[in-house]
């Protein structure tokens, strides 16, 4: 039973209990903000499942909707959920910090900049690491952030992990390409299965974690495209440069 | 010596301030060796950083709030919502880390090529104030934008004065509050921004008077006033300008293409220019796990930490930037160069070179035991480089400096 359930889960280096968060294996998020499409239905998660308790209040409506080409209507209409934000809002919350910090025991943090505090990685791997914990309030816990105050809130989609002695894919065989499993201890596996596969939570997460590192530094694309024509001008004023020093140095013996 | 006009325009402004022969002094008859190397670019480019950090420092102030309360916000604001705020403050914070680098390879040149010694102590003093002014500079520059780091930084820096006499009461009166807040942000914007650049724009203006006076050494240590031709022009001297103006503009111009490589695709630096943590406003309830200075303090940080004891830590600290300031008395070889100087003080160079940076990083990184003891060790090689400077610059062998300069153009 568990091997059918045997998941991609998370390696777990021993002595779980005792591990810090920086002993967790990352599994890498390979960010890419060229994907307008992934970046949207990101955006698309974070409003649904995100956005009723944790704040994005350094970015505005306009801008997400301006750099993800969403139109203004279809923004309004299905994305911002208080009808009193205007469509040049910073993207707050409605629910008070003194509010939330009774309910879950820690004020949910403000998340524009998460992804550069966290890093995409890290995000990726927490957001996929829940499992059963009847011992915490919410009845998970979490890998990559132990006892953290967070429910999950993607359980839904992705369904319930448990932790416990399963089968771990630890690499592809070379020769047939088949994935080579490992029994392991501390491993999560699917208990009850979510509204999605395994592959389809995957993707979620990473356009959720691909949309929060673009909210983190919105201007990254740009700053990039435009640093190749700084870069190509500099170039350039280069070769004057050079040969006026040249002219200027050669009749010195 | 002047070529003072009588007539004309310039002719007028000269009768009243001397704009032609200051011009002439500093640049056009200013006679600078011919042999400059790759190494005598960094002053100019300490210098291009300068300016970057105050012109990108007026824009970010136009729209920075110095408050507890906005600061944090106020820099993404800048980050987002001015148009090219990001550039501006990307020049800001990548610049402070090439100005550090340009002003480190500008003492690591002094220190080859002997430009603190006699009769250049001046020069050398002067530039130990600016290095001084510099990273107090830094230090209050980040904590401005009221990050987590900034906060624990300004915890741990601040916490230093507490060995000394007094401390506690000297602690509260450079936070103004008993714990950092906004009465220590709102004191370190103005000094950040007003106080200590007029400090450090009028003590670069010393610098280069002292240089002026003196003239300017070269790789060979050779003093090129000795050898002059029948017009008093020194032999192996150049005007400044044109001929070093079209030169240090290649160099620039190169420099500018690394800083705008970092700047525009790599701003954070690998987390060691911007901290990952100072992502995060400031929260004096949540000591972050690991604390670390920005890579520029590295080294000192490391020394700090070596020393087991807080009070000997920071005097080994404090003794690792002081022991810089009597540089040149400690060094009493009859050479300037390291090109004629003995084979002790090369690998004494070379390895304090390589220690300097194995501190620098050893300061960013977790105190683990193995890498305390690593930093132990760095840290006695710092210090022997220095005080055994008298004794092994006096005994070693050296070889004989030529008559005129060797190498340029």
């Amino acid at each position: 039973m568990k091997k059918i359930f045997a998941l991609i889960a998370i390696a777990l280096l021993p002595g779980m209990a005792l591990a810090n968060e920086s002993d967790v294996h990352l599994d890498e998020h390979r960010t890419d903000l060229h994907d307008t499409a992934s970046l949207q239905r990101g955006a698309q998660t974070f409003m649904n499942y995100c956005m009723g308790c944790h704040s994005m209040e350094h970015i505005r409506f306009n801008r997400i909707a301006k750099d993800l080409e969403i139109p203004e209507k279809l923004m309004m209409d299905n994305l911002v959920f208080d009808t009193d934000k205007k469509f040049g809002a910073l993207a707050t919350i409605g629910m008070r910090k003194e509010d939330s910090k009774k309910w879950f025991g820690a004020t949910p943090p403000d998340l524009t900049l998460v992804a550069r505090v966290r890093r995409p990685d890290w995000l990726y791997t927490y957001l996929r690491s829940f499992y059963a914990d009847p011992s915490r309030p919410w009845g998970v816990n979490n890998v990559v952030f132990k006892d953290v105050g967070m429910p999950h809130v993607l359980a839904g989609l992705q369904g319930v992990q448990a932790m416990g002695t399963a089968q771990v894919a630890v690499g592809f065989d070379t020769l047939t390409g088949r994935e080579i499993t490992e029994e392991h201890e501390h491993a999560l596996y699917l208990e009850k299965a979510g509204s999605l596969t395994p592959e389809q939570y995957d993707r979620v997460v990473f356009d959720l974690v691909n949309f929060m590192t673009y909210a983190a530094e919105p201007m990254a694309v740009e700053r990039q495209s435009l640093g190749w024509w700084v870069l190509g001008f500099l170039a350039i004023f280069f070769v004057p440069v050079y040969l006026l020093n040249k002219e200027f140095w050669k009749d010195l013996k | 010596m002047s070529t003072k006009q009588s007539n004309g325009f310039m002719g007028w402004i000269d009768d009243r301030l001397p704009v032609t022969q200051t011009y002439e002094k500093h640049m056009s008859k200013y006679y600078a060796p011919k042999n400059f190397n790759f190494w005598y670019f960094f002053g100019v480019l300490s210098m291009l950083m300068l300016v970057n950090q105050i012109l990108s420092g007026i824009w970010l102030t136009m729209n920075f709030v110095p408050s507890q309360e906005a600061a944090f916000a106020s820099v993404e604001y800048i980050m987002r919502d001015v148009p090219y705020g990001w550039i501006i403050r990307y020049m800001h914070s990548t610049g402070a880390t090439f100005f550090f680098i340009a002003v480190y390879l500008h003492m690591m040149r002094a220190l080859m090529y002997g430009s603190y010694q006699k009769p250049r102590e001046l020069i050398w003093l002067f530039g130990m104030f600016i290095y001084l002014a510099l990273m107090a500079e830094a230090f209050m520059g980040y904590v401005l934008p009221w990050g987590q780091m900034s906060y624990w930084g300004a915890q741990v820096i601040i916490s230093l004065f507490s060995v000394l006499p007094y401390g506690n009461e000297l602690t509260e009166w450079i936070r103004g509050d008993f714990l950092i807040s906004g009465a220590t942000l709102n004191r370190f914007f103005a000094l950040h921004v007003v106080a200590v650049p007029l400090v450090i724009v009028m003590l670069v203006v010393l610098h280069l008077l002292a240089l002026h006076e003196v003239g300017s050494n070269n790789p060979d240590g050779v003093d090129i006033k000795k050898l002059k031709d029948e017009n008093g022009k020194p032999l192996d001297g150049v005007p400044f300008h044109p001929y070093y103006t079209v030169h240090d503009m290649v160099g620039i111009v190169v420099f500018l293409m690394v800083f705008c490589t970092v700047m525009f695709f790599f701003p954070e630096g690998g987390g060691f220019m911007l901290e990952y943590a100072n992502f995060e406003p400031a929260n004096g309830l949540k000591t972050p796990a690991h604390i670390a200075p920005v890579w520029y303090f590295g080294c000192f940080y490391a020394i700090l930490r070596a020393v087991p004891d807080k009070v000997f830590g920071v005097i080994g600290m404090a003794g690792a930037i002081a022991v810089l300031f009597v540089l040149p008395w400690l060094d009493r070889s009859p050479v300037r160069s390291w090109r004629y100087k003995g084979w002790i003080s090369k690998i004494f160079i070379i390895v304090f070179a390589f220690d300097f940076v194995l501190l620098t990083w050893l300061g960013t990184q977790p105190a683990t035991e193995k890498l305390t003891l690593v930093a132990q060790v760095a840290s006695v090689i710092y210090f022997a480089f220095f005080l055994l400077m008298p004794f092994y610059t006096r005994m070693e062998k050296t070889k004989p400096v030529p008559e005129r300069v060797t190498g340029g153009h």
